[in-house]
């Protein structure tokens, strides 16, 4: 059963793998202040946090829905449409920090119709690269894409949903046609580098670092928290 | 499981070993599938028989559980693995036997789209439902749909894809056949998890087949319509 974000007054996930765990199944509640609520995937938390952090946007407040949506697509526009709804009276305006995510054009026409606005971009992969720099490569669809997040969730997102840990044995069937592991890095972080390459050992593919940093989330935030 | 619980499948009688040829595919067990595909085979039955009733059987068994969300990807990955196994096996004696045809389909994923999972089931639930099946592969350009449905000349062209970002390409595809006016000459049918009904009607296509079950259904009712317009024309 897929739980409901956290309640307002609860406080909010701290540290190490709990914190990961916490925002892949329970997501994180908003603190309740604030102009503007960053509606946003729980995937995405400590970089909207960091960026907040280095900006001192104090005036953009985070609500994070369950990260571990992203493996159920088809569930995110009703998600943000029932978080919007709760909270919008709180905030003179509500961003939606999610990419097209793998909902079709859903998730756009939900926002287009809540009137709220989105991210633009096809995934986090894509932004965090820069949707321009992304759309560029024609040479990676045998690419497997790890964020910060995902290196740190990996099994929680992949290898048990896809059945992995109780039969390896279906590796192949569903990355025999990948070719390599693409790690963008969000920061520099040597144990997360470390635990992308046993990823990639895992799932038998080459392995790539690619350091992203934050990518078109930093900037399209900016653009929201100057208005 | 001690030795005396072990299945002895050659010991069980026919109805019994297609029972418990259900249960092993349901369980993912190829060895054993392919142990009972024999055991048929050496008891007289007709390859399109072990086909369709115990191996076709089994896999609808596979296919509405997964639908109706009590077994997931994985499982039924492992049945078709097993049902993989059997179909090796009859494979070559289906074409000696003369086994019925209902239709030829070509298939294939879009342009930059390297996921087959969703394809592979679809081909081989279609063979197994008596479908000859041309399967292009990945990363499929429209050129090379259009080069097979010349060479091949089948009833039906499927398309899949995984991504949302891959998926539009079904439409380039089949505005290419409207150009090219060989669109009405085949039944298009699409599928993949991003899809649904709207997008397939929006696209152009005849029909979305959200599994590999509804899509062999949809294949013969579209199939059996077109011999009965062409009957009454």
């Amino acid at each position: 059963m897929r739980r409901r974000p956290r309640a307002p007054q609860a406080p909010r996930p701290a540290g190490g793998s709990l914190e990961a765990e916490a925002l892949t199944r329970a997501g994180l509640a908003p603190a309740g202040s604030g102009k503007v609520l960053l509606l946003a995937c729980g995937a995405l938390a400590h970089e909207i946090l960091a960026l907040k952090r280095m900006n001192g946007w104090g005036h953009l407040d985070l609500h994070c829905l369950p990260a571990i949506l992203h493996n159920t697509p088809e569930r995110i526009p009703d998600a943000v449409e029932a978080a919007v709804k709760a909270h919008r009276g709180r905030y003179d305006e509500v961003f939606v920090v999610y990419a097209d995510c793998g909902t079709g054009g859903l998730l756009q026409a939900r926002c287009a119709a809540l009137g709220v606005e989105m991210l633009r971009g096809p995934h986090c992969y894509s932004f965090f690269e820069g949707n321009a720099a992304f759309a560029a490569h024609d040479d990676e669809i045998t690419a497997f894409y790890l964020t910060d997040f995902l290196v740190r969730q990996f099994d929680a997102f992949v290898t048990k949903p896809l059945g992995l840990d109780r039969h390896p044995d279906l590796r192949d069937m569903y990355f025999g046609n990948y070719t390599k592991l693409v790690y963008q890095a969000q920061t520099d972080d040597p144990d997360l580098t470390k635990k992308a390459k046993a990823c990639a050992a895992f799932l038998k593919l080459d392995f790539e670092r690619r350091f992203t940093g934050y990518g078109d989330l930093a900037t399209e935030l900016a653009e929201v928290a100057a208005r | 499981m001690s030795d005396e619980d072990e299945i002895i499948l050659s010991e069980l009688d026919d109805e019994e070993l297609v029972q418990q040829m259900f249960d092993d595919l349901y369980d993912g067990l190829k060895e054993e599938i392919e142990e009972g595909v024999n055991i048929l085979l050496e008891r007289g039955w007709a390859p399109y028989r072990i086909l369709t009733e115990a191996l076709v059987g089994g896999m609808t068994i596979v296919g509405k559980d997964f639908r109706d969300g009590i077994l997931f990807v994985p499982e039924v990955l492992l049945a078709a693995n097993a049902m993989k196994g059997g179909m090796y096996i009859l494979k070559p004696l289906l074409a000696e036997t003369g086994a019925p045809r209902v239709g030829k389909m070509v298939i294939g994923t879009v342009k930059g789209d390297i996921h087959d999972i969703g394809k592979n089931l679809v081909s081989m639930m279609m063979e197994g439902a008596g479908f000859e099946v041309v399967d292009l592969g990945i990363n499929n350009a429209v050129e090379a749909y259009l080069e097979a449905l010349e060479a091949e000349k089948p009833d039906i062209l499927g398309m899949s894809a995984l991504l949302t970002t891959t998926m539009p390409y079904m439409k380039v595809v089949i505005d290419t056949m409207v150009e090219t006016g060989v669109r009405d000459d085949y039944i298009v049918l699409v599928g993949g998890a991003p899809l649904n009904e709207e997008f397939g009607r929006a696209i152009g296509a005849d029909a979305y087949c959200r599994d590999a079950a509804v899509a062999v259904e949809t294949a013969k009712d579209l199939i059996a319509r077109r011999h009965n317009q062409m009957a009454a024309g």
